[in-house]
């Protein structure tokens, strides 16, 4: 029948054009995706550059930046490792604080003062490992098991200080904190806090997408009970993932104390775990674990310092400043919903 | 009697008592319902003649009555139009393969599920409209699920208030809600107090506290899924009684069950569904065990299974022997043997402890007792990834859920279980190869996909199987154990994973397929063993005068093995 005929063509042509329309949807989630916040980051410069009469992109802001971005970017590299296995870290900023003071501590003993940055590093792989323990073989919930950690490292930060401010004006190796890498005599120089952040983020790169327990960290948090089946030793991986998050916030507690010559068991590194997980976030990892890269942490961080430094250049308010910061969190959250929905979950 | 006690039920009790008839007539009535299986129109035009035995000609009201109920989920079709009649005072069995569409249609009932439109539904003669979580039991319909829906941190008259607790101004009436109960615990003959926390109680008292809540709720349509499941045999009777007390006062009971001694016991009718359709009912006088399984599983046994491995292979040297194995709950001590080229079929029905042994075996679970057995040597396995390495590959049943990783890549899902074997300076990954063997793993399987980057979880069910089958085949195992290769495949992969099963069997792999369709089992195996609550209950083996039949693999799975002798 003719009629038939036309009927059948018309809905095969209404076929064709949903397909089309949903490839072109999915391509276009695809591309979100794949960029993830970048344009977000670019955006956010050239607006600060303009409302800030064009003092944004200046050399000297640009290493404002940089160096502003380098503690968050190293814990949020961390923080990645734990996130994409479906966990969470909340104890990154009073490991840093407890780290910072246990360098700082042992920097002051002349015969054993140049050990003090592997002492705050090792310090915070300890307390890292103690939590993946806790998480791992207990079986305990992540984010109770951290914010435990997070009261009580907390705790022996202000120990470790007698609660009070250590000071040491002669720490070794301080130009790690406010020296500079100069790449071209007088032109071009890059702080050394951002030069340990970016290699930070190499060397995550490369235990995450080129060697055997990067594909099992990836598949813990995409499915654990998959990934034990599969022979991987998922309590391993867990404590390695923390163990990780805990190292690194343990030489951003030197990184600070590097640059401050100083630290306070009390006030550093209070609420530096927000900032990396919105880093992580704002990344595009999600949050139920899985899926995210660790490029995506670091625009996740840049944005954060990006934001922080405009507001300040473009003369916002010291308390309007956290609540845009707070509504750009719930805004990434959405964005990790949207993304997921995009996935091939199914 | 109660005043609101219908004629039909008395009807049912002289049919009971008259239940033995003559022996031609039974072989009659199982030939009749053979004849009905595939023809819709004899269906129908026994569906216009269905009525309900009544005394004096009177016609009874059903109290619940479906009507070309159906269901699709994405097109694909659970329920095709339905027909279930149920009178108060009957026990109703719905029976049916896993799979069959019971489930649906009890969700349907329940108001979880709302039925495609040209569905129709009456409730004492009335349209109804079951809608939302609460909607069944608005229209006096209660479900006892398998798994009980109480809280067990509240006590038995919170719970059989659940949801609508008493209240005097506006603070719980405890006193009165333990006073509301008490009548109906008495009844029902309870051995507990309306104050005891529910976690303190048995499973069969459990089930009695959902009993007591569909009471109190005035349902007038009790539904139980599999209700003994969990029961000892103490207990089952027990239940048996009180289901048997709860039809003489007047109550619908739609009684889902596997097995057939329970639906002896107590059924007054016989519903058999499968594959979404209804195959037919049959009165108490004519429930005959073979007459039900046959309605059960009766289909053509098509022609793409592929079996071309040696049939002699059992005589092959064991590969993998486990005995005695047990986890102290669902398997109670099953020993098995597969030889080099064999491929055994594990049957059963659900909940007969056939993935949990397959569990056992690879250390996915903790066992209570039994030894496993590898070419002659005893082997400790207590994890999967000492089963992998020993060289035991298992294929779950739920591969979304326990198998693949949906938003990984086929490469790194097919390469997970050997990229440490294949590492380079200790634990970079070895690209090149991991490639290559995706690459082999397509081209092999004939997975269907972009390319080998694209993440698993946007392939089709079938090629989802594939790459997992891949992930098992790259460590070369001598043991590969296959929990429902096909759920959820289309034809086409089934045929195409048969042959798989078939080329590898020729290889000389010891294959231990556990499957719930038995046309599946019967085409790809050389010997089946099946298991019934936790046993393996017996062995179907395949000769050359006799072949396997589906008849034996469900007599022995629903224990009726002796009913019929």
């Amino acid at each position: 029948m003719p009629d038939n005929g036309s009927t059948t063509a018309k809905a095969a042509t209404a076929i064709n054009a949903s397909a089309a329309e949903a490839t072109k949807r999915q391509r276009i989630r695809l591309l979100i995706r794949a960029a993830g916040m970048l344009p977000v980051l670019l955006l956010l410069c050239a607006g600060f550059h303009y409302f800030s009469d064009g003092r944004f992109f200046t050399g000297q802001n640009l290493g404002i930046v940089l160096q502003q971005a380098a503690v968050n970017t190293v814990l949020a590299a961390g923080m990645t490792f734990v996130i994409l296995t479906g966990g969470i870290d909340l104890s990154v900023g009073s490991i840093l604080a407890a780290s910072a003071m246990a360098g700082l501590t042992i920097s002051k003993l002349p015969e054993l003062s140049a050990l003090w940055l592997p002492v705050a590093v090792l310090t915070g792989l300890g307390f890292g490992v103690a939590n993946g323990a806790l998480i791992a073989l207990l079986r305990l919930p992540p984010f109770i098991v951290t914010l435990g950690s997070l009261t009580a490292v907390r705790g022996l930060a202000r120990l470790l200080g007698a609660d009070t401010t250590v000071f040491n004006p002669s720490i070794p190796y301080a130009f790690i904190g406010n020296g500079s890498l100069t790449l071209i005599p007088g032109v071009a120089s890059i702080p050394w806090l951002s030069v340990i952040a970016l290699l930070v983020i190499l060397v995550s790169w490369l235990v995450l997408r080129r060697t055997v327990l990067g594909v099992h960290i990836y598949a813990v948090g995409g499915n654990e009970s998959a990934a034990r089946l599969a022979g991987i030793k998922v309590w391993a991986v867990l404590i390695f993932v923390y163990g990780v998050s805990g190292l690194l916030a343990g030489l951003g507690g030197g990184m600070q104390a590097a640059r401050l010559y100083a630290a306070n068991g009390l006030q550093l590194g209070q609420s530096y775990e927000l900032d990396a997980i919105t880093a992580v976030i704002l990344g595009g990892t999600s949050f139920v674990g899985g899926i995210g890269s660790i490029w995506g942490t670091l625009v996740g961080a840049l944005i954060i310092a990006v934001l922080s430094n405009g507001l300040i250049l473009t003369g916002v308010s010291d308390i309007w400043q956290y609540v845009i910061k707070g509504l750009v969190i719930i805004g990434a959250v959405a964005l990790d919903r949207y993304r997921l929905q995009g996935s091939a979950r199914t | 009697m109660p005043s609101g006690f219908p004629p039909g039920a008395r009807c049912i009790g002289r049919a009971t008592s008259t239940a033995l008839l003559p022996h031609f007539r039974l072989f009659a009535v199982a030939l009749c319902y053979g004849l009905l299986f595939n023809g819709r129109t004899a269906l129908e035009t026994k569906r216009g003649q269905e009525t309900h035995c009544a005394p004096g000609g009177t016609m009874n009201e059903p109290i619940l009555e479906m009507r070309g109920v159906s269901k699709s989920f994405f097109g694909i079709k659970a329920l095709r139009a339905v027909d279930l009649t149920v009178y108060a005072g009957e026990v109703h069995a719905l029976m049916g393969e896993n799979g069959a569409g019971k489930s649906t249609l009890m969700k349907i009932l329940s108001g979880a599920y709302r039925p495609d439109s040209g569905s129709e539904i009456r409730i004492e003669g009335k349209p109804a409209r079951i809608e939302g979580p609460l909607g069944g039991r608005a229209a006096g319909i209660s479900i006892i699920y398998q798994e009980l829906s109480l809280a067990p941190n509240l006590n038995v008259a919170e719970n059989i208030y659940l949801g609508r607790e008493m209240s005097r101004s506006g603070l719980l009436a405890r006193g009165a809600m333990r006073e509301g109960v008490g009548p109906i615990l008495e009844r029902l003959g309870a051995d507990f107090l309306p104050s005891t926390l529910v976690a303190h109680l048995s499973m069969g008292q459990r089930q009695l506290v959902e009993i007591a809540r569909a009471l109190h709720a005035r349902s007038k349509i009790l539904i139980m899924d599999e209700p003994t499941t969990a029961l000892s045999a103490g207990e089952s009777e027990r239940l048996f009684a009180l289901i048997r007390q709860l039809r003489a006062e007047g109550l619908a009971i739609i009684y889902i069950s596997h097995r057939m001694d329970e639906v002896y016991a107590l059924g007054d009718r016989v519903t058999v569904l499968r594959d979404g359709r209804l195959v037919g009912s049959l009165d108490k006088q004519d429930i005959r065990a073979d007459a039900i399984v046959r309605m059960m599983v009766g289909r053509d046994v098509s022609s793409f299974y592929k079996k071309d491995h040696d049939p002699e292979a059992g005589k092959g040297h064991p590969v993998l022997t486990a005995s005695d194995m047990a986890d102290g709950l669902r398997v109670k001590g099953c020993s098995l043997t597969v030889h080099a080229g064999e491929v055994v079929g594990l049957a059963g029905l659900i909940g007969a402890g056939r993935t949990e042994l397959a569990h056992l075996i690879v250390g996915a679970a903790p066992k209570t007792s039994g030894h496993l057995e590898l070419e002659g040597q005893p082997i400790d396995i207590r994890t999967p990834g000492q089963a992998l390495e020993a060289g035991i590959a298992y294929l779950t049943e739920d591969r979304k859920a326990l198998g693949l990783f949906l938003d990984m890549s086929c490469l790194d899902n097919i390469n997970l279980a050997v990229i440490g074997r294949d590492a380079k300076l200790g634990g970079f990954l070895d690209r090149d190869k991991a490639r290559e063997r995706a690459d082999r793993a397509f081209a092999g399987l004939s997975i269907r996909a972009a390319n080998v980057g694209v993440p698993a979880g946007g392939l089709s069910g079938g090629n989802q199987q594939k790459v997992l089958l891949s992930r098992l085949l790259a460590i070369a195992p001598k043991v590969l154990i296959l929990d429902e290769p096909t759920r959820g495949v289309d034809v086409g992969a089934k045929s195409e994973i048969y042959s798989i099963i078939d080329n590898l069997a020729k290889a000389g792999t010891a294959i231990l397929v556990i499957s719930s369709d038995l046309p599946e089992i019967i085409g790809i195996c050389d010997r089946v063993l099946v298991m019934r609550s936790g046993l393996i209950a017996g062995e179907v083996r395949r000769t050359e005068t006799a072949p396997l039949t589906q008849e034996d693999i469900m007599a022995l799975a629903t224990g009726t093995e002796h009913l019929d002798a």
